[in-house]
């Protein structure tokens, strides 16, 4: 692979100079909103690119840390099959991260490499750490149920890049949703070392889920545009509610996180993902292969 | 039974370009009035999937509007290629963007622009008869459903076996060797097999 060096910044046509974050770099300007059907060209506002953000820093972080599993799943059907999630979250992520990079010009990669912990806006429930396959497995449950409803409901923004990727993503969800549930049966009803770490794994992930259906001031400005978290919640717990009888399992009673992800706020692990996620890029600012 | 709700398709209709040749909801070849965009069409038709190297991105339905616009000579210079994604993390896209470009150049325009649009969503249902057909040959089980008649209850229709057309098949896992295929595996001739999924 020989990388190629960034002769000199380019900045956005015809705005104003910008000072480069990173140094030399070629930022490929992409006009995703012109690119997206009915996106007209039109490129976010600061309250609608700070929503992109969050719900591409979530499928981020998610897609990040189901890359860890590949050759490392209980069984080869299954690195298959967490890639092929974290490929679909990836290119949640790019689509979101793309639209809201339009409001300031930054391009994904800018988004992705080399904002700062603080910067990032994801829900502490993708930061979970992956553990055995049973808490990759609740966190999948937890994960893919809200997203679904949330795309679903997203469908019907009246921001259209946000409804076509939404309307893209919530057939792809469907898929995760039935993978993590097939799952969460099988474990809770296998054998009882798989249903004991289960039932651990359910507990150590639900204190995360509160902070997915808390209303933001951010959503009271984003009205038609973003989904209100709250409304989300009566139909998770619906769908959640009809697996855990199934699967025979209790809905975990423990406290509930005040996490602050929307704010910049990360549970311990995001720091360590980041620094993994991010440091070829920062090695080698502006590189092209 | 943990019943599931299933992903509704939104309503709305796409607007209508002028003067351009689109593929149709159906799976015919769009026919459009100029032979300069015709002729834009079959090239950008001739571009192949990267992943699937029988099927071209006419036959998926990856291929969505070509428009072709004049320059001040009334020459047909500029052409504009309009792609939709299979899946949202289709590595191929790129590929195929920078293919319909070159095919479009070797045709003799030289100003193009490949444009990606996400909605309407793809769908397998806009998959080409004859792509189906080209799947089998080349081994892998094509659709076997409509995706717009899904509804609350999912009917799991057999998969017929590229190989040896049986129909006593199983599915051994979801996710196979690319975002729209899933791994099957034949009970008859024993082998395994691609099946692209209903989506």
């Amino acid at each position: 692979m020989t990388l190629r060096q960034a002769q000199a910044p380019v900045g956005p046509g015809g705005g104003q100079p910008t000072t480069d974050p990173h140094g030399e770099v070629t930022v490929e300007r992409v006009e995703l909103s012109a690119e997206l059907a009915g996106g007209e060209g039109r490129a976010a506002s600061a309250d609608v690119a700070e929503y992109a953000l969050w719900l591409g820093d979530d499928a981020l972080i998610l897609s990040q840390q189901l890359g860890a599993w590949i050759a490392r799943a209980p069984e080869l059907e299954e690195d298959v099959a967490l890639a092929n999630i974290a490929l679909d979250l990836l290119g949640h992520a790019r689509s979101f991260l793309r639209y809201a990079g339009t409001y300031d010009d930054r391009s994904e990669d800018d988004l992705a490499y080399w904002r700062d912990e603080p910067e990032f806006r994801s829900a502490w429930l993708f930061e979970q750490p992956n553990g055995d396959f049973a808490q990759t497995i609740a966190r999948q449950l937890a994960a893919s149920v809200y997203l679904f409803e949330l795309y679903t409901a997203l469908q019907g923004s009246s921001d259209v890049t946000l409804a076509a990727i939404a309307a893209k993503a919530v057939k792809e969800v469907e898929y995760h949703r039935d993978h993590a549930v097939q799952w969460t049966l099988r474990l809770a009803g296998g054998t009882d070392e798989s249903r004991r770490r289960m039932i651990r794994a359910v507990g150590d992930v639900w204190p995360y889920v509160a902070e997915l259906f808390r209303d933001e001031p951010l959503i009271d400005r984003l009205d038609g545009v973003a989904v209100r978290p709250s409304t989300l919640q009566p139909a998770f717990d619906a769908v959640i509610a009809a697996v855990f009888a199934e699967a025979e399992l209790e809905f975990p009673t423990g406290p509930t996180s005040s996490a602050g992800g929307r704010n910049g706020h990360h549970f311990s692990t995001l720091g360590f993902l980041l620094a993994e996620m991010q440091v070829l890029a920062r090695q080698h600012p502006g590189a092209t292969w | 039974m943990v019943m599931l709700r299933q992903a509704q398709r939104p309503v709305g209709a796409a607007r209508q370009p002028v003067g351009a040749a689109r593929q149709p909801a159906g799976t015919q070849r769009p026919v459009a009035a100029d032979a300069a965009t015709r002729r834009a069409w079959q090239a950008a038709a001739s571009v192949l999937d990267p992943e699937v190297p029988v099927l071209t991105i006419e036959d998926l339905g990856v291929l969505r509007d070509v428009q072709v616009v004049a320059d001040e000579s009334g020459e047909a210079r500029r052409v504009t290629v309009t792609i939709t994604p299979t899946y949202s993390g289709c590595p191929a896209m790129d590929a195929i963007r920078d293919d319909v470009m070159l095919a479009l150049t070797a045709a003799g325009f030289d100003d193009v622009d490949v444009r990606l649009v996400l909605a309407p969503a793809w769908t397998t249902d806009w998959m080409t008869d004859a792509g189906k057909r080209k799947l089998v040959d080349y081994g892998i089980a094509p659709p076997n459903g409509r995706a717009a008649v899904a509804g609350p209850i999912r009917v799991q229709l057999s998969v017929r076996c590229p190989r040896c057309g049986s129909l006593d098949t199983r599915e051994l896992a979801r996710f196979g060797s690319t975002s729209c295929k899933a791994l099957y595996e034949c009970r008859a001739c024993l082998e395994p097999f691609d099946h692209f999924k209903v989506h």
